[in-house]
């Protein structure tokens, strides 16, 4: 009954039906993202009532002259890429030999370790007790309040210690051991040379994660002066508007003004949004190789 | 003592036998001491921020007073569990925080795969890396803009969206201020921010499929659709299987960043989640003592639920996470 025509006329539904499925997915995603582009350099009131919908309109840079004249976003800039600089540096230094030490299996008791950090990630102090652990030690309003109490990952040992294990040869280290080399020389010389995509991986998971990361900010920072970015595009973006709505009765001119008012203030926003995310997604594509990549490593028996 | 070793030698052969077992560990203690240094860093560092402040957790026993710190503030045993337990706000936060995860689970697990499956079905590489590459790229995007992209393309001015449903001659809802809408707004945009990501680790999955068994099953005169059915999807049973157990643990500690962010006076009858109301009447109103036992109460159930939900698909299948 099912010949080999009827058959493969069913695969060629199921396959056009699945093209659609994923165009539409993929136009979903990628639509906001064109669009908030076009709105940040359209006039805003075409934005405002709808008329741009795709293509910019009556192009004006009015948005991004605001965001660069804007004092607080240079300096929100200059303290998000010290925190992550910083930051990622640090991520780096505790999680690479953490990983490697308990990669190998001659190491006396890493089972005992790994077990004491796994349970931080089922069980841990909260909110208030972290941030009175924080006040204790005197690092509110610094920067070793962003920096430190996320100073390391259990997740990312875990992929870290993984790559180590499988895709280094045991042979190789050994071998330099029985040659005399010292577990330090070992891992400086021939562990981490050997290991450029696993610190690219980890250096941009963290990277990313210190660049995009505004709560440890929201509660241990409060000179505004040390925010980073991210807390500041929170009172363009979010706090902004909150205060927008809270409006209540008006007349009508001073309604007009207002709206007016709301048109640049989105403007505004989204050039923001643009200039807030640019080096994120700009860098992503040429590494996405090396995310993907981490993500894999980390699903292999987690 | 030379005595008694000689008259019992089994004895003494035990001992011998147990300290060159202990002489080994210490062997391979000091041939690799540099090791304790290599991961001292991050011992250090688990122990101080992660186990420091469980220490703290003491408060939420007593009532915390800052000048006289941790250990001399006064005990009061349960007291600020009764008092959250009787509040009237208790049952619409254990509702709302069930309500967003739930309902985040229902739709945001099966889209990544359903997703990955159709990935997977395509063979034009270069389409297929176009659509990757475009539906990972929220996963950058940071909640701050993330919110911020919410609020403005539902703003009942200006919004994109707020627009189109307008021009298509419906009245549009007010997204941001009705609590009816709050957590169709967050699943919904999490969906669009994670969705693509979370195909990665699936598309690893079916990348392992045997390509022999693809074989046998067009020479059998399977559809491409039967095959995804018995073979692609049978493939991904556990990693979803860990997956699930893994959201079964967070089912209580939904996003709050994202929440927080998205929150206002209006919609807070929808949106406050015990997270966020941890961190109002902790940090904000200073409560600590009372706050630190919602969390710990949170951090119980998240625990409690894990191993149980663990135990069960344990007993049903051979996927679990311990």
């Amino acid at each position: 009954m099912l010949s080999g025509i009827n058959e493969s006329g069913r695969d060629k539904v199921f396959l056009v039906f699945n093209y659609i499925f994923v165009f539409l997915a993929f136009l979903v995603v990628f639509y906001p993202l064109i669009y908030m582009v076009s709105a940040s350099i359209s006039n805003p009131k075409l934005v405002g009532s709808g008329e741009m919908w795709l293509w910019p309109m009556e192009i004006t840079f009015d948005g991004y002259k605001r965001v660069f004249e804007n004092s607080n976003i240079w300096n929100g800039y200059g303290n998000t890429i010290l925190y992550t600089i910083v930051g990622t540096a640090i991520n780096l230094a505790i999680t690479l030999p953490a990983a490697y030490a308990l990669s190998r299996k001659d190491f006396v008791g890493r089972n005992i370790f790994m077990g004491l950090f796994m349970v931080t990630m089922f069980f841990g102090g909260g909110l208030v007790p972290t941030y009175l652990l924080v006040k204790k030690l005197h690092m509110i309003n610094t920067i070793w309040a962003i920096v430190l109490p996320s100073a390391a990952s259990i997740w990312n040992i875990i992929v870290a210690r993984t790559f180590f294990q499988s895709s280094l040869p045991r042979e190789l280290q050994e071998a330099a051991q029985i040659d005399g080399c010292t577990n330090l020389r070992l891992f400086m010389k021939i562990i981490l040379p050997l290991s450029m995509p696993i610190i690219a991986v980890m250096a941009l998971f963290y990277g990313v994660g210190n660049w995009n990361s505004y709560f440890s900010a929201l509660i241990y920072l409060n000179d505004a002066a040390k925010y980073p970015l991210q807390l500041v595009l929170r009172q363009i973006l979010v706090l902004q508007e909150a205060s927008a709505q809270g409006g209540g009765a008006m007349d009508i001119a001073s309604a007009s003004a207002l709206n007016s008012k709301a048109e640049i203030a989105a403007l505004v926003k989204y050039a923001v949004i643009i200039v807030a995310t640019v080096p994120v997604i700009a860098i992503y594509p040429f590494l996405q190789r090396y995310f993907v990549q981490g993500v894999m490593i980390g699903s292999v028996k987690g | 003592m030379q005595h008694t070793r000689t008259i019992l030698p089994r004895d003494s052969a035990l001992t011998t036998k147990q300290t060159t077992k202990r002489t080994k560990t210490w062997k391979g203690i000091i041939k690799n001491w540099e090791l304790y240094l290599f991961i001292a860093p991050a011992l250090l560092y688990f122990l101080i921020f992660c186990y420091g402040p469980m220490y703290g957790i003491q408060i939420a026993f007593k009532n915390f007073i800052p000048t006289k710190g941790i250990t001399g503030s006064p005990w009061v045993g349960f007291d600020h569990f009764v008092r959250f337990f009787h509040s009237y706000y208790f049952w619409d936060l254990i509702w709302n925080t069930l309500g967003i995860s739930l309902y985040s689970l229902a739709v945001g697990f099966p889209i990544p795969i359903i997703l990955a499956l159709a990935f997977n079905e395509i063979r034009n590489g270069y389409f297929k890396k176009l659509a990757q590459t475009v539906t990972y790229a929220p996963h950058f995007i940071s909640m701050v803009v993330m919110a911020g992209m919410i609020i403005t393309f539902l703003s009942p001015s200006t919004g994109i969206v707020t627009n189109i449903i307008e021009g298509l001659g419906f009245h549009s809802p007010e997204f941001l201020t009705d609590p009816r809408w709050f957590k169709t707004m967050y699943v919904f945009s999490d969906v669009w921010q994670s969705a693509g990501w979370g195909t990665i680790i699936y598309l690893a999955a079916l990348s392992g499929v045997d390509p022999g068994l693809h074989e046998a099953a067009i020479i059998d005169g399977a559809s491409r659709f039967q095959r995804v059915r018995h073979i692609n999807i049978p493939t991904l049973v556990p990693t979803m299987t860990i997956l699930l157990i893994l959201s079964m643990g967070s089912l209580l500690g939904v996003g709050f960043e994202k929440i927080l962010l998205l929150q206002n006076p209006l919609n807070m009858t929808a949106s406050d989640v015990i997270s966020t109301f941890v961190y109002r009447s902790g940090l904000v109103s200073a409560q600590y003592s009372f706050s630190t036992a919602i969390g710990l109460f949170n951090s119980v159930i998240n625990a409690v639920l894990l191993i149980v939900v663990n135990q069960v698909v344990r007993r049903i299948s051979d996927n679990s996470l311990w």
